[in-house]
């Protein structure tokens, strides 16, 4: 019974070849704007979590910081359960270090009479507390010490980014939901043409003894063939959108020593799951209004 | 009138009003098995209302219909095929489908049972024998004349093997010769066993028959 029902959906199919291939292109364009965005999301998300691997906390001390001070801040720091490595950075090297980061410009920097950079500690967080909360509240703590004039995290630049992130973020959910709602439409409006267009000839077949479920069946397959290979279509748009950009920002993104990912096969087939799902409901909805008339 | 327990087909003080026009008006009658029934009247008399209503084409405002034991009123839609599996039906106009072949439209009614496609193939290609179009099987039914369009639709009614048929007009668009073939056909499948209910408003066909005629006017049996 399948076979045949599959057989009359590729005949269906292909008796109206034009507005098929209209949804099959549609569905395409929602899939790949949807999947643009989780891309996007996907690489900037795993962006961010390499940052915060890297993520050092740089605790400066004040300038009349004396000897006495620092040994006694080091120990308070060994105190802490979050801190994997510290490292004291005395004024002096962190001058020869801003030094040879300026390397041309390190002429401005010889006339100078004091050295204005302050001694400082940099800490290595253990890995189970490298969340921006958690490195939050540690330098929190770590500013209350009476010897600790700053602490530095990266935290403005890394908040705006995950802002920029949860806007994306937010900018794709409302994209999904929208791409969602067109493609269920989308897919429903196409059933109906069929559906319309065949009317007589699902009279016909109720008048010989055909059950909804013999009617409906081959409908369903269509829906899911059609939203299953506009999926793809999408998905293959993406992959080579992304070939593309790849290869042009290759040399740069290699020197950010970020690799940029491609969908993974699970979340390709979750894609196409998710694509022919909606179809199902599409055609679910189609179905159910046709044969209540 | 007399209630017969035996009879295959039962209708008790059935009627049928489109919106406040009647159509059928309290008819009472039983159909026996292997019963050769016409229904008979002017356009308008009714005929085919009451053929609609026991393939459940159509609801009945009142009454009760029975179909081998099957109450029609308790029948919902979805279940409608557990009864028009029982029952072949032959339309004036045909109401084949264009774009599928002779052998597909035939296959249709045995393809929607679920049966093997070994055995539908076998059980097409010898309907289609009886009724004389195995040479038409790829054709299109808007190739064909209306005789032989309509012996499609009796090979279609037939290949299911119903017990019951139910003919609305079915020589209604034919001329003499076709009509007279068409008749033939349900002649033999009656002689097979089957129950059939004819409906036509073709005084030569009824004037010198020895089946049961019953006369419908203004949706009232007159006779």
């Amino acid at each position: 019974m399948i076979t045949l029902f599959i057989k009359k959906a590729l005949q269906d199919i292909s008796d109206n070849r034009f507005l098929n291939a209209i949804t099959v292109v549609t569905i395409g364009l929602s899939i790949l704007i949807i999947s643009s965005f989780s891309l996007f999301f996907i690489n900037t998300n795993a962006l961010l979590n390499s940052w915060k691997q890297g993520i050092r906390v740089l605790v400066y001390l004040n300038s009349d910081a004396t000897e006495a001070n620092r040994l006694d801040l080091r120990y308070q720091l060994q105190q802490l359960q979050d801190i994997q490595e510290l490292t004291f950075i005395s004024k002096e090297t962190a001058l020869e270090r801003l030094k040879s980061q300026m390397r041309n410009q390190s002429a401005l920097l010889e006339n100078l009479k004091k050295n204005p950079l302050p001694d400082a500690f940099e800490i290595r967080i253990v890995d189970a507390s490298r969340e921006l909360n958690q490195v939050a509240a540690l330098a929190e703590k770590i500013k209350t010490f009476p010897q600790v004039a700053e602490v530095e995290y990266g935290q403005h630049f890394i908040a705006r980014f995950s802002h920029i992130i949860n806007i994306f973020k937010f900018v794709g959910y409302a994209l999904g939901g929208l791409f969602f709602v067109a493609t269920l439409f989308i897919i429903a409006n196409t059933i109906r043409l069929v559906l319309y267009s065949r009317g007589e000839e699902i009279e016909i077949m109720r008048l010989v003894g055909a059950t909804d479920r013999f009617i409906t069946a081959p409908f369903y397959i269509e829906g899911l063939i059609l939203s299953a290979l506009g999926a793809t279509l999408g998905l293959l748009a993406l992959f080579i959108a992304y070939q593309l950009i790849l290869s042009k920002f290759q040399s740069s993104l290699a020197l950010a020593s970020f690799e940029v990912q491609f969908l993974t096969i699970i979340q390709i087939l979750i894609f196409i799951g998710i694509s022919m799902l909606v179809g199902l409901l599409g055609c679910f909805l189609s179905l159910k209004q046709f044969l209540k008339n | 009138m007399k209630i017969d327990d035996n009879a295959l087909i039962r209708m008790f003080r059935v009627s049928k009003h489109y919106a406040s026009k009647p159509a059928l008006i309290n008819i009472t009658l039983d159909i026996f098995k292997n019963e050769f029934v016409f229904f008979s009247g002017p356009s308008g008399a009714g005929k085919s209302t009451l053929l609609k209503i026991l393939y459940l084409g159509q609801d009945i405002t009142e009454g009760q219909v029975l179909i081998d034991g099957m109450n029609l009123a308790r029948i919902p839609r979805h279940r409608a095929h557990m009864l028009r599996r029982k029952i072949g039906i032959i339309f004036q106009d045909y109401k084949l489908i264009p774009g599928k072949t002779v052998y597909q439209n035939v296959a249709l009614v045995l393809e929607a049972k679920g049966l093997s496609q070994r055995f539908i193939q076998k059980k097409v290609h010898s309907v289609l024998r009886t009724v004389g179009m195995e040479d038409r099987k790829k054709s299109f039914p808007l190739s064909l004349s209306g005789g032989e369009q309509q012996k499609i639709a009796i090979a279609r009614a037939m290949v299911g093997e119903p017990r019951i048929i139910l003919a609305d007009e079915p020589t209604g668009s034919l001329d003499v010769d076709a009509a007279h073939n068409v008749f033939e056909l349900l002649t033999a499948y009656h002689k097979r066993g089957a129950t059939i209910l004819f409906a036509t408003h073709d005084k030569d066909l009824i004037r010198n028959t020895k089946h049961r005629v019953i006369f419908l006017n203004h949706g009232r049996i007159q006779s």
